[in-house]
């Protein structure tokens, strides 16, 4: 199930990545690709693992989570995508470019070029004021002072940071500084948006709204953002794929629905047990396939006949290509045979409620707790992709919640035929 | 138990005369020109009466520091007019501001140098180390050759003994720059020189300027030692009152010692203090 962003071509591709930390790497490599486990490593070379054998690949304009135990690698990897740290072994290709060989000049205008980074602890300069911070990365690349000027205020603007320009970051909370530190990113307009625990320092409230500040700046900007959290409903909240790390390694890559719903071993499932199923749960993962369809081209009879086949009272007419028209009810049918002076396009419903496939399953119990009618789950294009009926929801949620305990076996069912 | 005494003191000697007969023309020249420099410095202060002289550092006290420390000043400076000993203070403040000078301007690179690289820093803190204990007078003797005697040869022995503080805290403010804070100028693709301008100098300014205050004070007392070898100045006051068995003139010489000081250590602590009250 591809619930990944639509562009396929990855933004950056990252092969056979390992780091290990310690002055003679080469024993560990070889015992790495033997398969020996890090604490092994340690006791007998004394070189810590912070890389093992990571493959991913990042998409553009997506939201890539890492999350993971302490110690397992995720900072280490975050960095050794800009070369904060430098990898031991292993390809990261941005564009074509394997980055792992640039010498310093090319690394250099690489980082101004294409990334931003954001910190946990916000790592704002303290001897320059907010709008200098914000203006920091345009400044390294040479920006000419008024125009970097105007970038850094909008930047500061998007953060909703307009007025503070002249305080100095010890004067503002902590919120407020990483949003300044968000702002230091968004100027330079990076492709790639690097945060690592970028949010953890925040309290619960203000979290929220950065979070949901970060999405929405995704939405409009289309920035490539990899984000560090140990916070998996934060992860939920904001992440397209998660990458769960153990070791150095990646556990599972997936979305969010396919690492609560099949998590890959009990690592993943420990970490994702406590999650509240119905907020992850997407439309997608409790709506069934519609008994039956009607076509345009099918006569009152028809649908009637269609409907009192698999005992329905309403059918979803779409066309050939499954394009959602709308919805009949057996009574409307009813009513016009016996008076014989209406067509299907006059009875046809138009108007209905839908809803897309990575609706969260919360937001639709509120909708469908008064509606007798399905609720057609409908595709970007408009296509019918299946229905949500009352029953299937509780089932979903309940299906969900105890899935956790097994594995694969979840009832994946596919599409409307 | 006879070995023989290892010559460590012949070696070192016959180093220092190769070097004074191979440098010296380069040295004694170097002599000849500070020594130009430092006597007509001297003479254009000593040429302005004393009170305007006085005046003026009030006013800059002021405007650094404070009314008080105004006051400081001009009680101070006046008693030294008063006890005679203008010429001597003059003298001396010039030989220290020019040691200063040339302590801060090696030893901040040297800072920077060790600081940033690792093995310079492995070879530059045992030499400080080295040149913090070793008694000052002994910078005293090889002097003497290069720069002949005379106040040339004062400050080379000064630069020498007063320069530690400068290098070492200006290495230890840049290294202690928050990693984080150097990760993200890295991170946002900082050279070595962005580096430096924009972060690590500026923060570890502070620390600078309390090795450069610290570089002044030794620079004092080095001056006043420094009179065995024909500085003059206070020293030099300091120096004839033993050599006469003058014990009057002798502390009047000496509150005139730290009456300089107190005024160069607040003026430098003071900068110091308020660049990093900025933040
Ligand atoms: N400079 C270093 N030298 C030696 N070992 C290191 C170094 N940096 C990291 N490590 C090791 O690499 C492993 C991964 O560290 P990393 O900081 O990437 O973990 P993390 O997943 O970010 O943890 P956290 O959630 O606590 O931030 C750890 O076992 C750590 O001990
Ligand atoms: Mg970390």
């Amino acid at each position: 199930m591809d619930t990944g962003p639509e562009i396929i071509r990855p933004k950056m591709q990252v092969r056979n990545l390992y780091k290990v930390f310690g002055s003679s790497p080469e024993t560990a490599l070889k015992m790495l690709e033997q398969g020996a486990g890090k604490d092994e490593i340690l006791d007998k070379t004394k070189q810590s693992v912070g890389l093992a054998d990571v493959s991913f690949d990042v998409y553009d304009g997506e939201i890539l989570v890492i999350m993971g135990l302490s110690g397992s690698g995720k900072s280490t990897l975050i960095r050794c995508l800009n070369r904060l740290i430098e990898p031991s072994r292993g390809k990261i290709i941005i564009d074509d470019c394997d980055i792992t060989q640039l010498n310093n000049i090319d690394l250099r205008n690489l980082r101004r070029e294409k990334f931003g980074m954001i910190f946990q602890h916000f790592a704002l300069f303290p001897h320059r004021s907010v709008q200098e911070n914000a203006e920091f990365g345009l400044e390294i690349q040479g920006v000419p002072k008024e125009k970097r000027v105007a970038k850094a205020r909008e930047a500061l603007k998007q953060v909703g940071l307009e007025g503070w320009e002249d305080s100095f970051p010890g004067q503002l909370s902590g919120g407020m500084q990483q949003r300044v530190g968000l702002a230091r990113g968004l100027a330079v307009d990076p492709d790639i948006l690097l945060m690592d625990e970028a949010f953890s320092a925040l309290d619960p409230l203000i979290r929220r709204d950065m979070q949901h500040e970060l999405v929405e700046l995704q939405d409009r900007f289309k920035k490539t953002i990899i984000f560090i959290t140990h916070d998996l409903d934060e992860a939920l909240e904001i992440g397209d794929r998660i990458i769960l790390m153990k070791d150095g390694r990646i556990v599972q890559i997936g979305s969010p629905e396919e690492i609560l719903t099949q998590p890959a071993n009990e690592y993943v499932s420990r970490f994702v047990e406590n999650v509240d199923m119905t907020k992850v749960l997407t439309a997608s993962s409790v709506m069934v396939r519609a008994k039956t369809v009607a076509y345009p081209k099918d006569g009152l009879r028809t649908m009637l006949h269609k409907m009192r086949d698999v005992g329905i009272s309403s059918i979803f007419v779409v066309n050939r290509d499954k394009t959602l028209r709308g919805l009949i009810t057996a009574q409307s049918c009813k009513d016009a045979l016996e008076s014989g002076d209406k067509t299907v396009a006059d009875l046809l419903l138009c108007d209905i409620p839908t809803t897309t496939p990575d609706e969260p399953v919360t937001n639709l119990i509120g909708r469908m707790a008064d509606a007798n009618l399905p609720l057609p789950v409908v595709s970007a294009a408009g296509k019918l992709l299946g229905v949500v009926v009352r029953g299937s929801l509780l089932a979903g949620i309940a299906e969900g919640g105890l899935e956790l305990e097994t594995t694969l076996e979840h009832p994946n069912e596919g599409m409307a035929q | 138990m006879n070995f023989s005494k290892f010559p460590l003191a012949e070696y070192i000697d016959t180093l220092l005369d190769f070097l004074t007969d191979h440098l010296a023309w380069i040295t004694k020249g170097i002599s000849e020109i500070m020594s130009t420099g430092m006597d007509a410095a001297t003479d254009a202060l000593l040429a302005m009466p004393s009170w305007l002289f006085i005046l003026l550092v009030a006013a800059a006290a002021y405007k650094a520091v404070g009314k008080r420390m105004a006051l400081g000043t001009i009680l101070g400076l006046c008693l030294l007019d008063n006890l005679q000993l203008w010429e001597p203070t003059i003298e001396t403040l010039v030989l220290v501001l020019i040691a200063t000078f040339v302590a801060v301007a090696i030893g901040i690179p040297l800072g920077i140098l060790a600081a940033i690289y690792d093995g310079a820093h492995r070879v530059i803190m045992p030499l400080l180390d080295l040149m913090q204990t070793m008694p000052a007078f002994v910078y005293l003797i090889p002097a003497i050759p290069f720069f002949g005697l005379g106040p040339v040869a004062a400050i080379f022995s000064t630069v020498i003994f007063a320069m530690p503080p400068a290098i070492r805290l200006t290495s230890l403010g840049i290294r202690q720059v928050p990693a984080d804070l150097v990760e993200a100028a890295d991170a946002y693709g900082c050279d070595r020189r962005q580096k430096l301008l924009k972060l690590q100098l500026p923060l570890a300014l502070p620390t600078i300027m309390a090795g450069v205050n610290q570089t002044i004070m030794l620079a004092l007392s080095m001056v006043v030692i420094a009179a065995m070898i024909g500085a003059g100045g206070l020293g030099g006051e300091v120096w004839k009152a033993i050599q006469r068995l003058q014990p009057g003139k002798g502390f009047e010489a000496g509150i005139g010692i730290v009456i300089l000081a107190m005024i160069l250590d607040r003026f430098t602590s003071k900068v110091g203090r308020n660049k990093s009250a900025d933040q």
